[in-house]
């Protein structure tokens, strides 16, 4: 790939106005419509369409390369479709965002792979994601304020790393790094959350435990979660989406889902 | 609580800091009180040496805190080095007057030379002090700007960024060869006669240039400690070890970026200024690529993300490469070249690793229950010589320095 047709960011563009209120006025939070994304005549994203209700909890699942990462892509900046909008309520318009506008706008992401701050404490990597003024001249001189210490400590709780607090973040299992990067999306108080597949490579004890804090956040964010694992899909699904070749195959209940001669298909045709 | 958050935290950088005051106590008394003759008499010639080595500390501090601390390599900070010499030998030029072989008032020597008739725009207002200042910040920082701006925004980095850093101050050197360009060709700047009134070569002069290269050390110092310990220090490290997560975290990375890269640049041009009075000479050469490189040899030999790790580094190998200069010149090559093997192999976090490794035993007995007093963003996680550990579309050699090194002929 060659890194100097790497696309172009605005680097003066002003952040919109996130501090309104959202205006989720049809209970849709999320609206992502006819999106199309092709890498060198690939389509890893055709005409997809799909939309989040404020304060679900939904699942994508689909067979490798069905286009669940390249969505995350698109909802938070670091790829541009080629057609296609999408929405962030119904005013803010996310392709016109970079990065780190959509990130401090409500909208957090975690990695397939957990990424987090190795060199810094848990307590340190929870205070640079707090939602706070991330201008480069206002951190130099910047403090935890009570507030948001406070928050710091109820993340910890909530993700079960409060007695870790000052122990490098490099040092943790690989279980605590994926919790530890959920509470990282939590300090920045977001709306959406996209998780990519965060069980992936846990314990089963760890796995119930995910689990758990999903559900728990569902409700006061919106939560869509990418994961290949069936029987952890079906301990927290409400509502299933089904990907195939970057478009939705199918949506409803797992049991719905799981019947559909549809999926049956793509998945044992595999 | 400043202190302790910028100082006292931070025991390495206590103790060279306290070596370099001493030094700079001890050596005016030892080159102006003590009598030539007795043993303890520093010669004027190892202060100007020792003012050499504190400019080059402070050249090695301004890449530590961008390549230690951001991950950002660059192979081309000679060349902000080099303008700050360059504004800094162009006040000493005019300074000359009449003085100059031919003696003409305004003129340097090489303009008469190429037979100009009048100063060109960019040399005026260098005749005044202040302004000769500004340019020693301004130029180089502008110049940081520009290029980061440009690079920082399309997203380049890793080894790429180092490349075009190297061709940058390629650039420069092959700009600055020319006579054309005004700035005295392939013989650069010298003859220098005196600064600010006071005879250039004169031991009091020496001693006062190398005290104000030490104090702008010392200050340089404290105000790279007040980045890294701050917020903003905690989000530079988060950008080197992952710049994804960090973009993803609502930090404009590439702004970041920039302003440390101006920063740093900053510094790199103060050394250089402070450099040139003290060598007497400015010319083309300082924007050779091999110096930049050289440079980077200096950090990595030290220790990187430490900011004294780089003090230390810049002695040791300075201090080496005078010892081996002197007495065998052909084989200094060979022993930069096996130093920096040596160090990547043996010691990757360079000297004060070897320092370090007490420490951190001690340390982690005592922080495990109790918070550390704003606790500083450590390079104790492995360091690798990656540029770049980022998951997005960089590709990172595994030893871009190493690969750099080797195009030259080292």
């Amino acid at each position: 790939m060659n890194i100097f047709s790497h696309k172009r960011y605005s680097m003066g563009q002003k952040d919109p106005n996130f501090g309104a209120p959202l205006d989720t006025t049809h209970r849709t939070i999320l609206y992502v419509e006819g999106v199309t994304v092709s890498f060198d005549g690939f389509r890893a994203l055709n005409n997809l369409n799909l939309y989040i209700d404020e304060g679900e909890l939904r699942c994508i699942i689909g067979p490798n390369g069905a286009g669940k990462t390249t969505m995350m892509d698109v909802i938070t900046g670091k790829t541009k479709p080629d057609e296609g909008s999408v929405y962030f309520g119904q005013q803010i318009n996310l392709l016109e965002l970079s990065e780190h506008q959509i990130a401090r706008g409500g909208i957090g992401r975690k990695f397939q792979k957990p990424t987090i701050f190795e060199a810094l404490s848990v307590y340190e990597n929870l205070e640079l994601a707090t939602a706070a003024d991330k201008r480069v001249w206002w951190t130099l001189s910047q403090q935890l304020n009570s507030a948001q210490k406070y928050r710091i400590d109820e993340v910890l709780i909530q993700i079960g790393l409060a007695e870790h607090r000052y122990k490098n973040a490099g040092s943790l299992s690989h279980g605590q790094k994926q919790w530890l990067e959920i509470g990282m999306l939590l300090m920045q108080n977001p709306r959406v959350l996209l998780v990519d597949e965060p069980v992936a490579g846990m314990t089963g004890e760890e796995t119930e435990k995910t689990a758990e804090l999903l559900l728990s956040l569902a409700g006061e964010h919106s939560v869509i979660v990418v994961e290949h694992d069936m029987k952890f899909v079906r301990s927290i699904a409400r509502k299933v989406t089904v990907l195939h070749q970057g478009s939705v195959l199918t949506e409803g209940t797992m049991d719905q889902v799981q019947n559909d001669p549809k999926v049956i298909e793509v998945y044992l045709g595999e | 609580m400043l202190t302790q958050r910028l100082l006292l935290s931070d025991r390495g950088g206590m103790i060279v800091l306290g070596l370099v005051l001493v030094t700079m106590i001890l050596v005016p008394i030892c080159n102006l009180l003590v009598p030539e003759t007795s043993a303890l008499h520093i010669s004027t010639f190892t202060v100007t040496l020792l003012g050499k080595f504190l400019c080059y500390a402070l050249l090695a501090l301004s890449i530590d805190l961008i390549w230690g601390y951001c991950g950002i390599l660059s192979l081309g900070h000679g060349a902000f080095f080099a303008l700050g010499g360059y504004a800094m030998g162009m006040y000493l030029m005019r300074q000359i007057g009449p003085r100059g072989q031919y003696g003409d008032p305004i003129l340097p020597d090489f303009m008469v030379f190429l037979n100009w008739k009048e100063l060109p725009w960019y040399w005026q207002g260098f005749d005044m002090f202040w302004f000769a200042l500004l340019m020693i910040i301004v130029v180089p920082g502008i110049l940081a700007f520009i290029f980061g701006w440009l690079a920082f925004r399309s997203r380049v980095t890793g080894v790429y960024f180092s490349i075009i850093t190297q061709a940058l101050t390629y650039a420069l050197l092959l700009a600055f060869f020319r006579n054309e360009m005004g700035f005295g060709g392939n013989n650069g700047l010298t003859d220098f006669k005196d600064i600010l009134g006071f005879p250039i070569a004169a031991s009091g002069t020496r001693i006062s240039l190398f005290l104000a290269s030490g104090f702008m050390l010392i200050i340089a110092y404290i105000a790279c400690r007040y980045i890294v310990t701050s917020r903003m220090g905690k989000v530079i490290v988060s950008i080197r070890d992952a710049e994804t997560r960090t973009r993803f975290c609502g930090y404009k990375v590439e702004s970041y970026k920039l302003w440390l890269f101006v920063f740093s640049a900053i510094l790199a041009g103060i050394a250089g200024a402070l450099y040139v009075p003290q060598v007497g000479i400015i010319n083309p050469g300082e924007f050779s690529p091999l110096n930049s490189i050289e440079l980077v040899v200096w950090v990595a030999t030290g220790g990187r993300g430490t900011l004294f790790g780089a003090i230390v580094g810049a002695f040791t190998v300075n201090y080496g490469k005078t010892v081996f200069t002197s007495y065998s010149p052909e084989t200094w090559l060979f022993a930069l070249g096996a130093l920096f093997v040596i160090v990547t192999l043996v010691l990757p976090k360079g000297l004060v690793g070897l320092f370090n490794r007490t420490k951190k035993v001690a340390s982690k007995n005592s922080s495990s229950n109790t918070p550390p007093e704003n606790p500083v963003p450590t390079t104790d996680a492995p360091i690798k010589f990656a540029v770049n550990k980022s998951t997005e579309n960089s590709i990172s050699a595994e030893n871009p320095v190493i690969a750099a090194a080797v195009k030259e002929p080292v």
